[in-house]
């Protein structure tokens, strides 16, 4: 099923690999992946994925369901195994730059019923920073306020997370991943089931992150939106589709390699299950 | 709603409350070391023994009258008179608290099974090492260490296998479960069968550790669980933000470098120490329950962490004493069933009147919610009737015309689909609440009455005009969708509103209906 490549797929243009294995972008890049490839239960979800993020710059991942838009992501920030490749932020392993990376997960990866209100979920991003065994301090919620105030969610700190609407939970992850000042920002989703205010202040921190000189990669389903909210992108479907400038690559040639080869390959099964039963 | 618009004083009360876990812990770990002090410990082996004796004669099968205790030894239990009862009281209070406590992350983490996986898995753990200090030295089986040693590592291993199954093959965590729960169990009762057989073996001694027996504890075995829960509590409350962060979002905290992997082993490891320690006093059936009980009742009663933990911790140790006073009281009770009996009372209450999410404050919360529609309702259609009439109403000095007009009760009723006994109650309430009077023509809104009838009919018709001018809603559809929405705006979203809709309607005071107010509608 998953042999060979999908149809269609244009080539990138690829940077060589070094002799040693190590990347070959200069280490500026917020985000290098070099030959990455991913399997869940071994079968392949990404396959030979190759991309230097543009520093400062906002860039969509998109792609059909199932495509590895979120694999990729958390791949890369060793929350999936990855079976070989190489994945570096600014020139570093993830562990030794993970204050330099903010990760924002999908909203639904999480008990929203949990006895904590919106404060408290953005001091988590600060964890870190106050250390180990050490309490949460006024100091520290302040700081957390001042992320909540950035998202325009001061007013509901003290709501219980399962009160707020699902924009607002979002925008809560948001301010968590905020609260830690990081470079370069992985987003999973973040305008899936948000209300139009909670989908303009998302644009507004992105422009933001983007004008303090920060990168930020989106997983984002709406292909309209793209090209208003995004620099780049980056098209996915197991493989890399293509890579670059929207006004570059966001095509309707790409988008149909990227999302007619989910359909050419359901094609493909059909058939064959049709040529199964016709001998059984 | 209330508790909404008081958020600082909430917050204020919880730092505190913080505060008070920390200033608590040093001071829970001066109290026993104080009670200790006084009668020192009797040897290990003489305190097995006495336990052997009492245990076997306080239940014998064939005597099953409930011995009702004197007033006299009532007031001894209750007042801890007696150092054998403080004893069993402190040891089953600690085990309550540390199991309320560490209990509540195993809640939240969904995992308030795993204890009963261990507390059962130790069992074939307490035969065989049984069996191998019999053979070592014979007569001298029931070794307290030894046993709880083999229970220990039973039930550890109880834990990996959980932990195997479902890392290697497709079997899901509840099935997981419930495999290793029963095959230990059925293993470890096969080996008591055996040890009955024996021809030193009693089981008598042993069987305790299945039912629990509150009222034969010895100072050491207080000692023992004193520490274990002390180390829960206080493991609890230093790692306190790590194990919720852990239970909340656990990918999110890896991803930031916290080393989940021991976090949980870390949390898992304090629920065997719970469940080992709790074997001996509520037993192994009944261990499970200390763990969840408590802090499923705490949560009805908060939405925060910290204070479910210390709710949790509360309900753990009252529960526990409740047992243990009753298990002193009546020889033939068992401390562990009257621990879970108690701490069902609790929950069962907090279900039922827990500020939070129990039942009777969101019921009450619906109903008033449900009284304030049915007021707005009332007050728009009499605003809507009036309206006409409110340019002919003779100015007057005392304000707003609108309270001058006289209306009936057939005229609102036919304005409204609503049945007559709802608009009878309706305006029952009404006047109850001083919003109308009656007077000798019918009815009219007194000024207070006038005043909400006047915002009421505002706000739905901002949401009518918004719906129109934003969502592309058609005139005819919008007054019912601004019917479920115009209860439940809060001032600030009516002056955004209010700033959206003033583009197209510059004088905002009342806006105009978008839709014809026909009678009957």
């Amino acid at each position: 099923m998953t042999d060979g490549p999908p149809p269609g797929t244009p080539s990138p243009d690829l940077p060589e690999p070094l002799p040693d294995g190590t990347a070959t972008h200069p280490s500026s890049a917020p985000l290098a992946i070099h030959d990455m490839t991913v399997a869940y239960h071994r079968r392949p979800v990404l396959w030979d994925i190759d991309y230097d993020a543009p520093p400062g710059q906002l860039t969509a991942i998109v792609g059909p369901n199932g495509s590895g838009k979120t694999t990729l992501i958390k791949a890369a920030v060793d929350l999936v195994p990855r079976a070989s490749g190489d994945v570096r932020f600014f020139g570093s392993a993830y562990h030794k730059v993970r204050h330099r990376v903010g990760y924002v997960p999908q909203r639904g990866s999480v008990d929203w019923d949990f006895p904590v209100n919106a404060l408290d979920v953005v001091a988590m991003g600060l964890y870190k920073q106050i250390g180990w065994l050490r309490p949460v301090t006024r100091r520290y919620r302040d700081k957390a306020m001042h992320y909540l105030e950035r998202v325009g969610m001061a007013d509901y700190a003290k709501r219980q997370i399962s009160q707020l609407s699902g924009g607002q939970q979002q925008r809560v992850f948001l301010a968590r991943a905020l609260s830690q000042q990081a470079d370069v920002y992985l987003m999973d989703e973040p305008f899936v089931g948000v209300d139009a205010a909670t989908e303009r202040a998302i644009v507004i921190i992105l422009q933001e992150l983007r004008e303090a000189g920060k990168a930020a990669l989106v997983v984002h389903h709406d292909l309209q939106t793209v090209p208003e909210y995004f620099d780049h992108v980056l098209l996915l479907n197991m493989r890399l589709v293509a890579t670059g400038p929207i006004t570059e690559v966001f095509t309707p040639e790409n988008l149909r390699a990227t999302y007619g080869g989910k359909l050419a390959l359901l094609d493909q099964v059909g058939h064959r299950m049709t040529l199964n039963q016709g001998r059984s | 709603m209330s508790s909404l618009r008081h958020p600082p004083r909430m917050s204020r009360s919880l730092c505190g409350r913080r505060r008070w876990l920390t200033l608590a812990l040093p001071l829970v770990l001066a109290i026993p070391s104080g009670l200790f002090a006084a009668p020192p410990p009797p040897a290990d082996d003489h305190s097995i023994a006495a336990r052997v004796t009492t245990g076997t004669s306080g239940t014998s099968l064939s005597d099953n009258r409930i011995r009702w205790p004197g007033w006299e030894k009532i007031s001894d239990t209750l007042l801890l008179r007696q150092y054998n009862t403080r004893i069993v009281l402190l040891g089953a209070i600690l085990l309550g608290i540390g199991a309320g406590t560490v209990g509540t992350f195993m809640l939240l983490r969904k995992r308030s099974l795993v204890g009963d996986v261990v507390s059962h898995a130790s069992l074939p753990g307490i035969a065989i090492a049984f069996l191998a200090v019999e053979l070592a030295y014979p007569g001298n089986g029931r070794s307290l260490p030894a046993l709880l040693l083999g229970a220990l590592l039973a039930g550890l291993l109880g834990v990996l296998c959980t932990i195997g199954i479902r890392r290697f093959s497709r079997i899901k965590e509840d099935t997981a479960l419930a495999i290793v729960l029963s095959v230990f169990f059925g293993v470890g009762i096969a080996l008591f069968t055996i040890i009955q057989k024996l021809p030193t073996g009693q089981v008598a001694g042993l069987q305790q550790f299945i039912y629990g027996q509150t009222a034969s504890m010895t100072s050491a075995d207080v000692s023992l669980i004193g520490l274990a829960s002390l180390l829960v509590i206080a493991v609890s409350t230093a790692l306190f933000k790590e194990f919720g962060l852990l239970c909340f979002d656990e990918e999110f905290g890896r991803s930031h470098g916290w080393p989940t992997l021991w976090l949980d082993l870390a949390l898992m490891a304090l629920v065997v120490c719970i469940a080992i320690t709790g074997l001996q006093s509520v037993g192994l059936l009944l261990v499970v329950a200390m763990l969840i009980i408590p802090p499923a009742a705490a949560r009805f009663w908060t939405d925060r962490l910290g204070s479910m933990t210390i709710i949790a911790a509360v309900l753990g140790g009252l529960s526990a004493w409740l047992g243990g006073v009753a298990s002193a009281l009546f020889a033939r009770f068992s401390a562990g069933a009257v621990i879970v009996l108690a701490g069902t009372v609790f929950f069962l209450v907090s279900l039922a009147f827990g500020t939070r999410r129990g039942l009777l404050p969101r019921m009450r919360r619906q109903w008033s919610n449900n009284r304030r529609i049915g007021r707005h309702d009332l007050l728009r259609a009499v605003y809507e009737m009036l309206e006409p009439h409110l340019d002919s109403a003779p100015p007057d000095a005392s304000g707003d015309p609108l309270g001058d007009i006289p209306f009936t009760r057939d005229q609102v009723l036919s304005r409204r689909s609503w049945s007559a006994t709802r608009l009878s109650r309706l305006m029952d309430r009404g006047t109850r609440d001083g919003l109308l009077t009656a007077v000798t023509s019918g009815w009219k809104l007194t000024a207070s009455g006038a005043q909400e009838a006047r915002l009421v009919a505002r706000n739905h018709r901002l949401w009518e005009t918004y719906l129109i001018l934003h969502a592309d809603i058609a005139p005819n559809h919008v007054d019912r969708d601004a019917d479920l929405i115009e209860h439940v705006l809060e001032p600030d979203l009516v002056s955004q509103l209010l700033e959206t809709v003033s583009a197209r309607y510059p004088q905002m005071d009342m806006p105009p209906s978008p839709h014809p107010l026909e009678p009957g509608h």
